[in-house]
């Protein structure tokens, strides 16, 4: 009986604890969808982005948001007069939007890299492609994150 | 201090599109994290990664702080001429690292 209760207002404690830790972990700042707008909008100014020709490859639930594989694509001949200039890629929910820009020439050859980023959190990830004629395009994939990065170890 | 890994396939032929692999020991700190006495921990990445093949820049990457640890890329290039494939490393705290592979192209 004396046992049990201990268990109990051990729960209790714990429950507790949980709670407080919660409470906690939603306090560090984060980045927006607003912020990733702006932080594309620096990238591309005043240009109009288009869905599509971006391919962008994520795990739909990442157990690990420490590291989560990412390989983005375009398709293109990448001859001097059409090639990918860069690819950006942006978060909406990490402490900052910016996670990686790849720039590329037509010496490339192909317009595909992998790589590892961390999430912060259950998100959105948009990929925005630059082109040699000044065009943009984009490719959005949604993860599910289980271990957040930024706050626990890996 | 630093470790880098390079995969670069040893021989292709001419126009051979060629897929390298890079791999860099660093902790990639996001600066966003504390110590367990609530102290902020300073940020510490890589912020640039240069590709060079035989002194002509290749690819380019421009990392943050949503970069896990330990940076990983794979990209490509076309295999031009038999030489130098240059890889350079540029961080936070004046961290630097180079690594190269040669190539020989038929």
């Amino acid at each position: 009986m004396n046992r049990e209760t201990s268990r109990r207002t051990f729960l209790q404690a714990a429950a507790a604890g949980l709670g407080l830790g919660a409470v906690v972990t939603v306090a560090p700042a984060h980045a927006t969808p607003e912020a990733m707008q702006d932080a594309i909008r620096k990238v591309v100014g005043s240009s109009r982005v288009s869905k599509g020709r971006v391919k962008l490859e994520l795990p739909p639930l990442s157990e690990n948001g420490n590291t989560v594989p990412l390989t983005v694509s375009v398709e293109s001949p990448m001859t001097p007069a059409d090639h990918v200039r860069a690819i950006h890629v942006f978060t909406e929910l990490n402490p900052q939007p910016d996670v990686v820009s790849f720039r590329f020439g037509p010496r490339a050859g192909l317009a595909r890299v992998s790589t590892r980023i961390r999430l912060a959190n259950t998100q959105t990830v948009t990929a925005i492609g630059e082109l040699s004629d000044g065009s943009f395009w984009s490719a959005s994939a949604a993860v599910v994150v289980t271990l957040a990065a930024c706050l626990e170890d890996a | 201090m630093a470790s880098a890994l390079v995969n670069v396939p040893p021989r292709a032929r001419r126009g051979e599109i060629i897929e390298i692999k890079t791999l860099i020991s660093h902790p990639m700190e996001t600066g966003y994290r504390r110590s367990q006495l609530g102290a902020a921990i300073p940020r510490d990445i890589i912020r640039l990664f240069v590709c060079t093949y035989n002194g002509t820049e290749v690819f380019r990457a421009e990392l943050h702080p949503a970069i896990a640890a330990n940076p990983f890329l794979v990209f490509s290039t076309v295999a031009t001429e038999s030489g130098t494939i240059a890889f350079q490393w540029t961080g936070d705290n004046g961290f630097s690292a180079t690594e190269s592979a040669a190539i020989t192209v038929d």
